[in-house]
């Protein structure tokens, strides 16, 4: 019951606030041109070409296996860390081609990544958010204070923690701390936020307060999520990308891909048919 | 032929059980007991001069002068040596153990480690006295020529093969604590564009602080229960050393030099510097346990 109201009026808040976002100022951020992913001689991705315009939300969708989170982690390189990957294809960031220039650092820095456990350091909520600004060479108490707060505040969790500051990050609970791994990631001040199924090890009210945090963080970043659960691409997300076997088989506003998909696999995916 | 019935056959089953039972307790208080055997004997031979025969333990611990034929018996120089020896040897060899750690964990390709893991595990393999000998051989020609010394002789010279034999457990211990923080923490530092450096030491060692804690114990227990490697190359003068150049004699040294000839209360003596190494070696143990306990949580 509870859950049912929570539900509607989460809904209605993400819906308001998609409608204020619909007038997309429709500059492409990320420009991806026939990109292959080998992992040795196993290919993962295919040919895959889109472009992800500036402050939506882009969702990727496709069942478990079909190259989405790949896909997701070769916008920020972290599929440089693995053995034996190799990528051909462009990937265009603000025109800037990432593969190209070797300054990954920067590239991260603009990029930020949430991942689908939260997986804070062992030290206090205060070190973990300005771990990222420290490395960056802040040293000054005033700055690295402020820059907690405000990316606290920007994950919807300064209320809850700004009393505990001190203390362990991982004495949270499992909803608390991916919001505050959201703050590490905001206080870097990227342009950019990638988020590999955010949500997926979330209860579900917890998973609520992080979609409602996503539609609102909208109206300053570009957002790629990757989801395994529909109605959350349906609720969070402008564009939808629908995976299959590492090639992207639908690209269009998730209105249509939800409501008209063009192709059958598409369709057979969101009704449930498999995966 | 006709089997056994099947209640006979059974019972010698239960039998066997029970027997292999008894036959692993009793190896496993083997070791229990041989401990307690070494703690008692050390301690009722060690004891012995200040509860019977009048020795003042603190002049033992504290004194200076050790000349057993003038009936003094102080260990308080021998004391100092191993502190020192200890002290710098890790000084030396802990650094070089992590970095050698961190560089085969975090950095080093798999064929480049796949080379020196198993030499730095051979390392921990070879006999004491052969450091002793290399020592003996090569550090200390080196140090008399190169620091105008008159006698290589000195307490460098133990740092220094100390530092050696006190890699292989810093390295292999603090190698496996930092392969076991999870690859989440690098992931999420990584993707805060914190460079690969930057990850190792802001998150990747202080994630693994308990292991490496460890291996810097383990290594100092090394430090100073060496014997052997230590007598040939330490100079063994009876002095408070008060450079890394004088010569030096460490507890164990003590004990090994003498108890082949020592008779009544010097052999006693012996026995009790023996005590005052074991505790030494328990206090390390104490606090290893505390810093495991501590990572527990």
């Amino acid at each position: 019951m509870v859950m049912t109201t929570l539900l509607s009026k989460h809904n209605k808040k993400v819906k308001e606030d998609l409608q204020q976002m619909t007038e997309s100022n429709g500059k492409t951020k990320i420009s991806v041109r026939d990109l292959n992913l080998f992992y040795g001689e196993k290919q993962a991705l295919y040919s895959l070409s889109l472009d992800i315009q500036e402050k939506e939300v882009t969702a990727l969708i496709g069942p478990s296996g079909c190259g989405k989170s790949t896909f997701l982690r070769t916008l920020n390189r972290m599929n440089d860390l693995i053995d034996g990957v190799n990528i051909t294809g462009d990937i265009t960031i603000d025109n800037e081609n990432i593969y190209q220039s070797t300054d990954v650092i920067k590239l991260r820095t603009k990029v930020g990544m949430v991942f689908q456990k939260a997986n804070l350091f062992p030290m206090s909520i205060y070190d973990n958010v300005a771990y990222g600004p420290r490395g960056q060479g802040i040293k000054s108490k005033k700055e690295l204070d402020k820059i907690v707060e405000e990316s606290l505040r920007g994950a919807a969790i300064w209320d809850e923690v700004k009393d505990r500051l001190k203390t362990s990050a991982l004495g949270l609970s499992g909803g608390q701390q991916q919001r505050i791994c959201i703050a590490r990631a905001i206080a870097m001040k990227p342009e950019i936020i990638l988020m590999d199924e955010p949500t997926s090890a979330l209860d579900p009210i917890s998973t609520l307060k992080v979609e409602e945090l996503i539609a609102d963080m909208k109206k300053d970043y570009t957002i790629v999520i990757v989801t395994h659960n529909m109605q959350q691409a349906a609720r969070v997300s402008d564009k939808t990308a629908f995976f299959l076997n590492g090639e992207v088989v639908e690209f269009d506003t998730t209105d249509k891909i939800f409501s008209v998909p063009k192709d059958q696999r598409t369709e057979d995916y969101i009704t449930g048919r498999f995966g | 032929m006709a089997r056994p019935p099947v209640e006979k056959a059974n019972k010698r089953k239960y039998m066997l059980e029970k027997l292999s039972g008894r036959v692993f307790l009793f190896c496993a208080l083997l070791s229990v007991i041989s401990l307690l055997l070494i703690i008692g004997f050390v301690f009722f031979k060690g004891i012995n001069p200040f509860v019977a025969e009048g020795y003042s333990f603190i002049n033992f611990l504290f004194g200076d002068d050790w000349v057993p034929s003038e009936d003094q018996f102080g260990i308080f120089p021998m004391i100092v040596a191993s502190i020192y020896a200890t002290i710098g040897a890790l000084i030396i060899g802990v650094p070089i153990g992590l970095f050698t750690a961190i560089f085969l964990a975090e950095i080093a390709p798999k064929k480049v480690a796949k080379i020196i893991s198993p030499a730095v595990q051979l390392l921990a393999g070879i006999p004491s006295v052969l450091y002793g000998v290399f020592g003996l051989a090569v550090i200390v020609p080196f140090l008399q020529n190169n620091l105008g010394l008159a006698k290589g002789q000195s307490l460098i010279a133990v740092i220094l093969v100390l530092a050696i034999m006190m890699l292989p457990t810093v390295v292999t211990v603090s190698e496996t604590a930092i392969r076991a923080v999870p690859k989440s923490y690098r992931e999420g530092s990584l993707a805060l564009g914190v460079s690969h450096i930057g990850t190792i030491f802001r998150v990747v060692v202080p994630a693994a602080k308990s292991g490496i804690l460890t291996a810097v114990v383990l290594g100092m227990g090394r430090a100073i229960g060496e014997t052997m490697a230590v007598i040939l190359v330490a100079g063994n003068s009876l002095i408070v050393p008060t450079s890394l150049t004088d010569s030096v004699r460490p507890l164990t040294t003590n004990i090994a030099l003498e108890m082949g000839y020592a008779a009544g209360v010097h052999q006693e003596m012996l026995f009790a510097t023996g005590i005052v190494l074991f505790s030494f070696i328990l206090i390390l143990n104490f606090v290893l346990a505390k810093i495991s306990a501590k990572g527990g949580n």
